[in-house]
């Protein structure tokens, strides 16, 4: 590690904590570029291993090829946390990634979602998801890859469908439920009861009767099939809950994302601006990596059809601290997420300076510009955020003989599922859930439509 | 308030565990592989192909998608909207609707770009396809000559590097650490090498004749169809036997012998006369495969049309082929006939069955019964009969 980088990063970080960021400590890493490429493909530094994540791993790898995509640090949460820096970066770069890195670090120690995920995943989730690989991998050399395969095909195909709002550990269902209570006495219901011919009614009521399962529609379909699949076997659940562990950590990373790259990247560009032990140059090239990761897509006279998180929230934060002050950012920053970020914050005054539109993209390809309309920009940047980015499905009923029966609310989302990966989804859970199991949702027509494999 | 934050550095403990192997390149690999076995499962439908022609490396090139892994998520919308920045005001038209079939509508194409060619090897194209598959009524000819060959026998010290037995030199390691306190790893002394003895064997000689109507009544696709099942079969055959020889006949109204590089060029033009074929597969077997000696295959394919004053002198050429040969085969190319299997030559082969030859017939469709055939012909019969 250079020794300089070193030099700047403790007085950065003095500089971080003079303003107020509190964060664990972090351990920093340089780490070649292509393995910068398999964390950002994985999400972890060392994941359970699967196929599909060898397809997007070509993915990123060509898109390497052609210059696309450059990783400068990806931050771990946690205590410690663990920022891994490309060992390409030049001194400029990782001086101001360091900055950067110090944001996320307060964020993910503050912000009410992130010290959620992170109390229930033990602050460790890097050594969690490491232990979650060998435990998978002790597994295909049990069970054989077929087997496990198998497993993970379904357990990550269902990745986001989990309930935030539920706890990691969650106690299983009731068993029972109680009796409904005897409907109160009146006297007209004592006189309807007597009427003539209804006295062989003899209320000896249950105390109480096996409980339904679920009892109520559930969210937490990782969960459900790790505890109440009919025939799964110990090693299989451990597999479901490996992959809802994983979740549950990437859920406020996810629901985050705008609020917590716009507020490390304030952070880097606020700490870099005081940082007036940097000399010169070494400042200006710094600052040029800033313009680069922070600028919106399109570039002076055109029009992009994307925003780039890190601009949008940098300059969401920007206009905050500027408004509001700083007591009220370090505020925001622990209590929000970015539905509430985006729809207190993006003003009207701040959508036109950074001149968002909205737009539409028919069927045909043509894209055409629709309005500036405050309410529904904010809206359009959030609609792909609900629920963890995947359809709204819930498991609504195991019947006594082991059925399950999924129903997406299509109500909620608009429209039905995608059929064809509706079909080839229920296949992989078919083989976990090893009774009959059918979907619910509608086909393009709105007609209802259900999906389904017998036994 | 923050601890003290630190930077590990990479450098003092030497390489670092995430260099010596790539997660991502193994699940790749592991893509690869299912790939594969996608493949190798529609490996009947696709052999006759057209995008499987094999290039001169003995290579075929077959096109494939990237396997997606599926997730529930929403059907297309018939429109989407999304949130842009930069000049644009309401009204503008940014993109142009393209023109209409070649969209691919809104959205949805993330992941669908890439494809990419997945190159088989023939041979290993032959091994999965022909695993189970043996010459129908292979006999020990009597006589016949017998054959010097290498066959594995025991383990030696010495060797070359190719013969080494990793599981037996593991083995020999694993013993001698057990009685050794600190034995290391490997020695030169746990090495096993496979040997190879030379050993006579009784051999099978066999040769298969492959006889085509090439007459103009054989439309492009017939001939393609006939000269697919030719291909695969001379592969497996030979990659099955090591002593075969194969001879290649092509007949319109008289038929000649072929080298087998020109014989799956070949093209004629006339009229069809079966007869011609089998006396000519007679008169080679009589000149240079002795039936006593060889055991004899013929395989015929035909669209069926033969000419009807042919019929007498075509069947005793064939009833006297059935006497001689373990096996004799007959595929139709039926591409464009309505009923497979009631022509003139079929009822040639039907008449030859009756008189309990060991024969059979079979219909090549369409590509995919390129391997039905192949299978119906060379699953029977597979033990050798002394």
């Amino acid at each position: 590690m250079n020794s300089a980088l070193q030099g700047y990063a403790g007085r950065l970080e003095a500089l971080a904590q003079s303003h107020g960021l509190d964060y664990y400590p972090v351990q920093f890493e340089e780490v070649p570029s292509s393995f910068m490429m398999e964390i950002a493909v994985y999400g972890l530094p060392v994941r359970m291993p699967h196929w599909s994540f060898g397809v997007r791993y070509i993915y990123q790898l060509v898109q390497h090829r052609m210059g696309h995509s450059r990783l400068f640090e990806v931050v771990f949460p946690g205590n410690p946390g663990r920022a891994y820096l490309a060992g390409n970066n030049s001194l400029q770069e990782n001086t101001l990634v360091t900055a950067h890195v110090l944001g996320h670090a307060d964020f993910a120690k503050n912000n009410s979602l992130f010290k959620r995920s992170q109390e229930q995943v033990g602050y460790r989730i890097v050594e969690q998801a490491a232990a979650h690989a060998r435990q998978i991998g002790a597994a295909v050399e049990q069970y054989g890859q077929l087997r496990v395969e198998q497993v993970l095909d379904a357990a990550l195909s269902l990745e986001a469908h989990i309930d935030s709002g539920q706890l990691l550990r969650r106690d299983r269902y009731p068993q029972y439920v109680e009796a409904p209570r005897p409907v109160q006495e009146s006297g007209f219901q004592k006189r309807f009861e007597n009427l003539p011919g209804s006295a062989e009614v003899v209320d000896a009521p249950l105390e109480r009767s096996r409980a339904p399962i679920p009892p109520g529609p559930e969210r937490d379909l990782l969960w459900l099939i790790a505890e109440y699949a009919p025939e799964l076997e110990e090693w299989e659940r451990d597999i479901f809950r490996a992959v809802r562990e994983e979740s549950f950590y990437f859920h406020p990373v996810f629901a985050c994302q705008i609020m917590n790259e716009g507020w490390a990247s304030y952070w880097h560009a606020r700490l870099l601006r005081e940082a007036d032990f940097l000399p010169q140059n070494e400042y200006l090239d710094a600052l040029k990596t800033h313009s680069d990761v922070v600028r919106p897509h399109a570039a002076e006279q055109q029009a992009s059809l994307a925003t780039n998180p890190y601009h949008l929230g940098f300059s969401i934060w920007e206009s905050i601290v500027k408004e509001h002050g700083l007591t009220r950012a370090f505020q925001i920053r622990a209590e929000d997420d970015d539905f509430s970020f985006v729809r207190n914050h993006l003003t009207e005054d701040l959508a036109e300076e950074l001149k968002l539109f909205r737009y539409e993209r028919s069927a045909d390809g043509g894209v055409k510009v629709l309005d500036h309309d405050i309410d529904a920009l904010r809206e359009t940047v959030l609609a792909p955020k609900y629920n963890f980015g995947a359809p709204a499905v819930l498991a609504k009923h195991i019947a006594n003989d082991g059925s399950l029966t999924l129903v997406h609310e299509h109500d909620t989302d608009g429209r039905g599922l995608d059929l064809d990966r509706a079909e080839r989804v229920l296949d992989y859970l078919h083989k976990v859930w090893r009774r009959p199991i059918k979907l619910e949702t509608i086909d393009s027509a709105g007609q209802p439509r259900t999906v389904s494999r017998a036994a | 308030m923050a601890g003290s934050s630190g930077f590990v550095d990479p450098s003092g403990s030497g390489r670092q565990w995430y260099d010596l192997f790539s997660r991502g390149a193994r699940d790749w690999l592991r893509h690869n592989d299912k790939v594969r076995a996608a493949v190798r499962d529609k490996l009947p439908e696709l052999i006759a192909g057209s995008e499987l022609l094999p290039s001169a490396d003995r290579t075929v090139q077959v096109p494939v998608r990237f396997l997606e892994h599926a997730r529930l998520r929403l059907r297309d919308a018939e429109q989407s909207e999304g949130v842009g920045q930069g000049a644009g005001k309401p009204g503008d038209q940014l993109v142009q609707p393209s023109d209409g079939a070649t969209s691919k509508g809104a959205g949805g194409n993330e992941e669908g770009g890439y494809q990419f060619i997945l190159e088989l090897k023939i041979d290993d194209i032959v091994d999965w396809l022909w695993e189970e598959l043996k010459l129908p009524n292979l006999k020990v000819k009597s006589g016949a000559v017998q054959y010097d060959d290498y066959t594995r026998e025991g383990w030696s010290r010495r060797g070359v590097r190719s013969r080494l037995d990793r599981r037996r030199s593991l083995k020999e390691a694993i013993k001698r650490r057990a009685v050794q306190d600190e034995g290391a790893a490997f020695t030169n002394d746990d090495l096993r090498y496979r040997q190879l003895a030379m050993r006579r064997r009784p051999a099978t000689e066999a040769v298969v004749y492959f006889a085509m109507d090439v007459s103009s009544s054989m439309t492009e696709n017939d001939r393609k169809l006939a000269k697919t099942f030719f291909f695969w079969v001379v592969q497996g055959l030979r990659r099955q036997y090591t002593h075969l020889e194969a001879v290649f006949v092509a007949h319109t109204v008289e038929a000649w012998e072929f080298a087998e590089t020109e014989f799956f060029q070949v093209s004629g033009s006339g009229g069809t006369v079966a007869s011609t074929a089998f006396k000519k597969v007679l008169d080679i077997a009589m000149d240079r495969y002795d039936p006593g000696r060889f055991n004899t295959y013929v395989f015929y394919a035909s669209d069926g049309a033969n000419f009807h004053n042919d019929r007498e002198a075509a069947q005793a050429a064939l009833m006297e082929l059935g006497s001689l040969a373990n096996y004799v085969g007959y595929v139709e190319t039926a591409s464009m006939a309505q009923q497979p299997l009631q022509s003139e030559t079929a009822l040639l082969f039907e008449h030859l069955e009756a008189a309990t030859h060991a024969a059979g017939r079979h219909a090549l469709s369409s590509p995919e019964s390129v391997w039905d055939a192949i299978r119906a012909f060379f699953s029977k019969g597979a033990e050798v009969e002394v």
